[in-house]
């Protein structure tokens, strides 16, 4: 017997009966369709939103928090800013440059519908280590994807990280933070409203591309490479070109007050942006397949309702206006059709023709609010307690010979960074390689300087959540404040993107439940309201979960931009200092995670400490005092000063770090500064004053890199390592089997 | 009077607004042009922006030449007025024949974004005339095919005449003759692969981009 419809859909059993509750009746294939796409757990979280209640989501700076397209928060003289987060994971492992491609504008329409402009992305990305070739393929196949669509769409990308990590062999993340900016007055909600309204579809055709993208492929793990490559067909193909006049479009028609509701089209295409306009605003739809228009033909009503193409957008619009409307979709080269009415009651009908037969009809909310929702078992390791006591302290090496382990932490991303527009817009005063990106603050209608800036940080370390989801998650949240306080930025708001593997394995669910445990925590020890987030499940790989990878996106304002802030480069004679209590243990390190020791115990975050350390900082930094500053976070100390010496061309000395903790400990809520000697005074002065520990480490000098006692190598060596070793394992090539 | 500097907009272009905000800043009126419409109005000098006009594609400006706006901007070129081509800018001053040579993908096939260091080889232009020749300047680059290309007879023209404004220091991309930016015969036509309007602002990293816009103001002034 063949597997029943609603299983190869991605539906179990229960999910079929409780949909059979919900209608009264057995539901037909265009209902089963639209049902398995949206209650399918990319769309509707139902393993993990039990959990993120949890996060602390309100803030005086809150005008949208989770649950809309985008969070949106008030930075002051007007203005407004839009953030979110999304993961396009899964079609990046199966077509690395269209899954990265879509995945930028699947998260520039997010933020263009809430009525703001995208001004900035930044991706943090994970790939398989670079020895390996199809983990090469990948990571070239992505970058290559977010330089062709971002560059081309116009938005700049201004940061993010890249790690390569064993890890992430059988399937990469590729997660894509956007920005954007609007007069706060602007706001749009993606809500149907007025009885007799038009619903508008903007932009492309409708294809067969990304059907079931986000059932099958989003929320499954990967198998073998065969199958794997049958599901190329459910990733979507992007057109930068396409999506760029819609951005315009759209913004023109938001402009002119001519559209009352507006949602895009993203996973689970039209199913999703008809139910959720009409169930946000309270009302129905009436949606009429056949005025969609298709790029194929032959299609059924199940795969128009479903495709995911890209670049489109659903506008709801006063009858009134619709010719304005279609005039400006004109001017812009942008196809429009009216392709449904708004209703009274609650039914979601899909309709052969308006006047025509009814083909499908759902309650519109039961597509959202009647998904599943699940409490899914959860369980620790059993070898919770003996992962803990095996601490790689205990297998510290004889040798005291470290130069080469410090070499092969540092690794310059500029191959990665220089292939993105960093600048467009003029506001990117620091870009990628700096602590925190940070950007000018324009008024989006006046053009006006604000004199303020905003800083942008994504953050995230698997080996940390890996060792201990919870205290991991703090500490990256940690990490990102520091960021933040390395540019002189208050944080005001903070956004997720939760990456781990199969939800059904109990030890994935406590790790996600442990990560949101520690994100809440720091959130309100901090006081950072969560805006928004996503959550990646299935990122597995022929059975193999990956570690947890909590990503952070944390947003901050600057209030006096008179100055860059300090980057990471100092100058020859500055004496350099690290700030912050004593390096605690190597558990969770890059150099303890490169030997394979990849158990023990993190170090708690001290909440209270690393608030007045950041408040310390930022009065640092905002004063002028500091030349140079790098947070200290993965591979330690030791990393943090090899990359400030090879991006400032002068060496340094070093003292008083004496053994291989105080190199590569990342323990939390340290940073070094390089201080002329003039500011010294000053600097000791407030650090004393906020009773913050500090240690003087040495000197910036020279054309030496010296730790005495532990390392002695030429300048030149470092930076060699540092500039060549991307760039020549891409060269050595890239296979796809 | 300050002249006005007219922006033309093709559907695709990204950085109109940049341009307008580097060109306020030196003291120019400002205006953007839709490239559907033939009328330039009054201005006195053109600026086309960077950005994918069309998306780029069959080749970078190969459709923008074909906009109504372009005819009009070759009679005002053919008119001795300035008009300054940036980045997609100076690719489609060359498919619209207003300049020599082409643009072809970068040596290294990869999309680059990073200041790059720039010899002043001539002040006898609408770019450069403020500059002084010899001079270093850090301007950013960010394009995909901005390796110039062009015949021999072309490129000894190109010296004979002096019509080689800006060369890289380090050629980035492979240009011929590490040409950053050229001007026609008339030498009221320049186009540049650099992007100076990203380099006018003190908080951007350098401001030697004010230099060459300024020279593109005083000329429109004449």
């Amino acid at each position: 017997m063949s597997e029943p419809i609603h299983r190869t859909l991605g539906l179990t059993d229960d999910e079929f009966q409780k949909i059979i509750e919900i209608l009264g009746r057995e539901p037909n294939h265009l209902e089963l369709a639209m049902y398995s796409v949206m209650w399918s757990e990319h769309c509707s979280y139902k393993s993990s939103r039990i959990h993120l209640k949890r996060l602390p989501t309100e803030g005086e700076h809150v005008l949208v928090g989770p649950g809309e397209n985008a969070g949106v928060i008030d930075v002051g003289d007007d203005i407004a800013i839009a953030i979110r987060i999304e993961s396009h994971n899964h079609p990046s492992y199966i077509e690395p440059y269209q899954g990265a491609a879509t995945g930028v504008g699947g998260i520039i329409r997010d933020i263009f519908t809430m009525g703001a402009r995208p001004i900035a992305i930044m991706d943090p990305l994970r790939f398989g280590p670079v020895s390996d070739s199809r983990s090469r393929w990948v990571a070239e196949g992505v970058v290559s994807g977010i330089s062709g669509y971002g560059n081309s769409v116009g938005v700049p990308n201004i940061g993010g990280e890249t790690v390569f990590d064993e890890t992430y062999i059988g399937n990469p993340l590729v997660n894509v933070l956007c920005l954007g900016i609007l007069p706060k007055d602007r706001l749009v909600l993606g809500r149907a409203s007025g009885v007799g309204n038009l619903a508008v579809l903007l932009g492309a055709t409708t294809g067969r591309d990304g059907i079931g993208g986000v059932s099958v492929l989003a929320s499954a793990g990967f198998g073998d490479d065969e199958e794997d490559a049958e599901k190329r067909p459910s990733v979507q193909v992007g057109d930068p070109f396409e999506e760029k006049r819609l951005i315009e479009c759209c913004l023109e028609l938001l402009d002119a007050g001519l559209v009352v509701g507006i949602q895009d089209l993203g996973g689970a295409g039209l199913s999703c942006a008809a139910s959720e306009t009409a169930s946000r605003g309270g009302v129905g739809m009436d949606f009429d397949v056949t005025a969609v228009p298709q790029r194929e033909i032959g299609m059924e009503p199940f795969e128009i309702m479903t495709s995911e193409s890209q670049e489109r957008m659903l506008a709801i619009v006063n009858p009134e206006n619709l010719e304005k409307v279609l005039h400006i979709s004109e001017k812009w080269e942008i196809r429009s059709s009216v392709v449904g009415k708004v209703t009274e009651g609650g039914q979601l009908r899909i309709m052969d023709g308006l006047d025509g037969p009814v083909l499908g009809e759902v309650p519109a909310t039961s597509l959202h609010e009647d998904a599943p929702l699940y409490d899914r078992p959860m369980a620790p390791p059993e070898d919770l307690s003996e992962r803990k006591d095996d601490t790689p302290e205990e297998h510290l090496p004889e040798s005291n010979d470290v130069s080469e382990a410090l070499l092969s932490l540092i690794q310059s991303q500029e191959w990665i960074t220089s292939q993105y527009d960093s600048q467009l817009f003029l506001n990117t005063v620091a870009g990628p390689d700096s602590n925190a990106a940070v950007l000018r603050l324009k008024h989006p209608v006046t053009g006006k300087d604000t004199g303020r800036g905003l800083a942008v940080t994504t953050d995230g370390n698997h080996r940390w959540c890996a060792v201990d989801p919870k205290i991991g998650t703090a500490m990256t949240v940690a990490e990102s404040m520091l960021n933040l306080a390395c540019v002189g930025a208050e944080p005001r708001a903070l956004v997720n993107c939760l990456n781990f593997g199969n939800p059904e394995n109990p030890n994935v669910m406590w790790q996600l439940s442990e990560a949101v445990d520690g994100m809440a925590e720091a959130c309100s020890k901090f006081n950072i309201p969560v805006v928004g987030g996503n959550v990646s499940l299935y990122n597995e790989s022929q059975g193999n979960n990956i570690d947890p990878t909590p990503i952070v996106g944390l947003i901050g304002v600057i209030n006096n931009l008179d100055t860059s802030p300090p980057g990471v480069s100092w100058n020859e004679g500055d004496r350099l200092m690290v700030i912050g209590p004593p390096a605690k243990g190597l558990s969770g390190s890059a150099w303890a995670f490169a030997r394979s020791k990849k158990n023990g115990q993190l170090a708690q975050v001290d909440y209270e400490t690393h608030e007045r350390l950041c408040q310390t900082i930022r009065m640092l930094v905002n004063q002028g005092l500091v030349t140079a500053i790098h947070d200290i976070s993965s591979g330690g100390l030791a990393v943090a000063v090899a990359e400030m010496a090879v991006q400032s061309g002068v060496g340094c000395s070093l003292a008083r770090v004496p053994d291989i903790e105080s190199m590569f400990s990342e323990s939390p809520s340290r940073v070094v500064i390089a201080v002329d000697p003039e500011k010294m005074q000053s600097v000791e002065e407030i650090i004393q004053s906020q009773d913050i520990p500090s240690t003087r480490i040495g000197l910036a000098h020279g054309e030496k890199f010296t730790i005495k006692g532990l390392v002695d190598i030429e300048l030149s060596k470092v930076l060699e390592q540092w500039e060549e070793s991307l760039p020549r394992v891409f060269e050595s090539g890239t296979t796809q089997g | 009077m300050n002249p006005t500097i007219g922006v033309i907009v093709f559907p695709g272009s990204n950085c109109e607004q940049d341009a307008l905000e580097a060109m306020t800043s030196l003291g120019a009126s400002c205006k953007l042009l839709w490239h559907n419409s033939p009328d330039l109005g009054d201005v006195d000098g053109v600026i086309i922006p960077g950005g994918f006009a069309h998306g780029d594609y069959l080749r970078p400006g190969a459709i923008a030449r074909f906009s109504p706006a372009m005819e009009s901007v070759i009679s005002f070129a053919r008119s001795g007025r300035p008009v300054l081509g940036i980045c997609n800018g100076f690719q489609i001053l060359t498919e619209a024949g207003l300049l020599p040579g082409a643009l072809q993908k970068n040596r290294g096939l990869k999309f680059l974004c990073k200041p790059v260091e720039l010899n002043v080889q001539t002040t006898n232009s609408v770019l450069t005339s403020e500059a002084i020749k010899g001079d270093s300047l850090t301007i950013p680059i960010n394009h995909f095919e901005g390796n110039y290309t062009c015949n021999d007879e072309t490129l000894k023209e190109l010296h004979a005449e002096d019509r080689i404004l800006l060369t890289y220091k380090n050629n980035p991309n492979g240009s011929i003759g590490d040409i950053a930016g050229i001007c026609n015969a008339q030498r009221n036509v320049v186009g540049l692969m650099p992007h100076p309007e990203r380099a006018c602002h003190p908080l951007l990293g350098s401001t030697d981009g004010q230099q060459l816009l300024r020279s593109f103001i005083e000329s429109s002034r004449l």
